[in-house]
């Protein structure tokens, strides 16, 4: 069966930390970093890269358009 | 599969529009004005008519569109962003011609310009951002602002009995002979903002199909000036700013839609 798998890439050192991101993603991929970057906010990574299906939630929702969506499908 | 495998280019599904510049947005993280920037860029881009178009952005948080955009802005004093529109759809009529106002801006200073563009039936997209408050200047009332919602000029929240009723204004303006379409959204959900791009693209064709004036305003959060966190923000903004200013399609092709008896 072919499954989904995406990946995303934050700009994480012009992340704003906003938050919108994690709040938005359905596979709970998303968390806030604990250092910050040179704006001084906790920006935004894939904790869970293996839960990413790419439906661009993420990057839809960023208000900076800070967020790409990568996507493939994998023949299992 | 590791995530590098996945991060080629032939493999990228979604990226924000290309006529957005580098430069980093003014907005305060999760402000709302930032999504309604990229989205109207997303719509020029994907009509392919980057070359004609002409943004118009008066005073107020978002000022600064011409840095933010690869294709033209004017800039336009405090509420006159419809009597420039005016002048450049006009004198350029085979443009689009789009203004981008705030509340403070289009319902306040500007209300005569924008009433009366929109009864001249100026053939122009007007974008509204409706936050309930001036954000710029650090967070005033506006004439949108809710009752009881509290600001620096109304600390104790406003009084209706003597700073006036929040003022609901694109419903006022669907009534304008001149206007073709009226429409209401927001940006706090993916899907919100998948919703307003349809808008947009229907906004912009009206211009193209030379219908009128189509107006697009977005409820929108001010977390800086609200006092919150962006996603407190978007939370009572759907809880308190939406029974008032309910979603949805007000005129759609010169014809009013919305029950203007409804509770609100
Ligand atoms: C003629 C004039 N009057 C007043 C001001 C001060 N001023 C700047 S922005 C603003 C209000 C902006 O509020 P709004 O249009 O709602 O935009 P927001 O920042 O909330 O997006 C005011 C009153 C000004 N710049 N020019
Ligand atoms: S693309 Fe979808 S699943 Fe992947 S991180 Fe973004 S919101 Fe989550
Ligand atoms: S939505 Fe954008 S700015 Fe906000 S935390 Fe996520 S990546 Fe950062
Ligand atoms: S002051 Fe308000 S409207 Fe202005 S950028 Fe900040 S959050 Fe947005
Ligand atoms: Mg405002």
């Amino acid at each position: 069966m072919a499954k989904i798998q995406g990946a995303i890439v934050v700009e994480t050192d012009r992340c704003k930390g906003c938050e919108l991101c994690m709040y938005a993603c359905p596979q709970n991929v998303i968390a806030m970093s604990d250092e910050v970057n040179s704006i001084t906010r906790n920006y935004a990574y894939m904790a869970h890269p293996e839960a990413c299906t790419g439906c661009t939630n993420c990057a839809t929702i960023c208000p900076d358009g800070y967020i790409s969506v990568y996507r493939v499908k994998v023949e299992e | 599969m590791d995530p590098k495998d996945i991060i080629k280019p032939e493999n990228l599904v979604y990226r924000k529009s290309r006529l957005m510049s580098d430069n980093t947005f003014n907005f305060c993280p999760g402000c709302g004005h930032g999504l309604v920037v990229r989205t109207i860029a997303e719509v020029i881009e994907e009509m392919g008519i980057e070359h004609d178009v002409i943004g118009i952005s008066p005073v107020g948080c978002s000022v600064f569109l011409y840095d933010f955009y690869k294709f033209d802005v004017v800039e336009a004093a405090h509420g006159r962003a419809c009597a420039v529109a005016t002048g450049i759809k006009r004198v350029q009529p085979d443009k689009f011609v789009f203004t981008y106002q705030g509340d403070g801006d289009l319902a306040a200073i500007g209300t005569g310009e924008t009433m009366h563009a929109c009864n001249r039936g100026e053939n122009i997209v007007i974008v509204f951002i409706n936050n309930g408050i001036y954000g710029m200047t650090g967070g005033q009332m506006a004439p949108t602002t809710l009752e009881g919602m509290k600001t620096t000029t109304c600390p104790r929240g406003r009084d209706v009995k003597t700073m006036g009723y929040p003022l609901n204004i694109t419903p006022l303006l669907a009534q304008l002979d001149g206007v073709c379409y009226v429409t209401r959204h927001s940006v706090h959900t993916p899907a919100n903002v998948r919703k307003l791009k349809k808008a947009l693209r229907t906004a912009f064709e009206n211009q193209r199909d030379k219908k009128g004036t189509s107006i697009v305003e977005v409820v929108s959060n001010c977390n800086s000036g609200w006092g919150m966190s962006p996603k407190a923000a978007n939370e009572w903004m759907v809880e308190n700013m939406f029974k008032k200013y309910p979603l949805g399609d007000i005129k759609v092709d010169g014809k009013l839609v919305m029950d203007m008896n409804a509770p609100r």
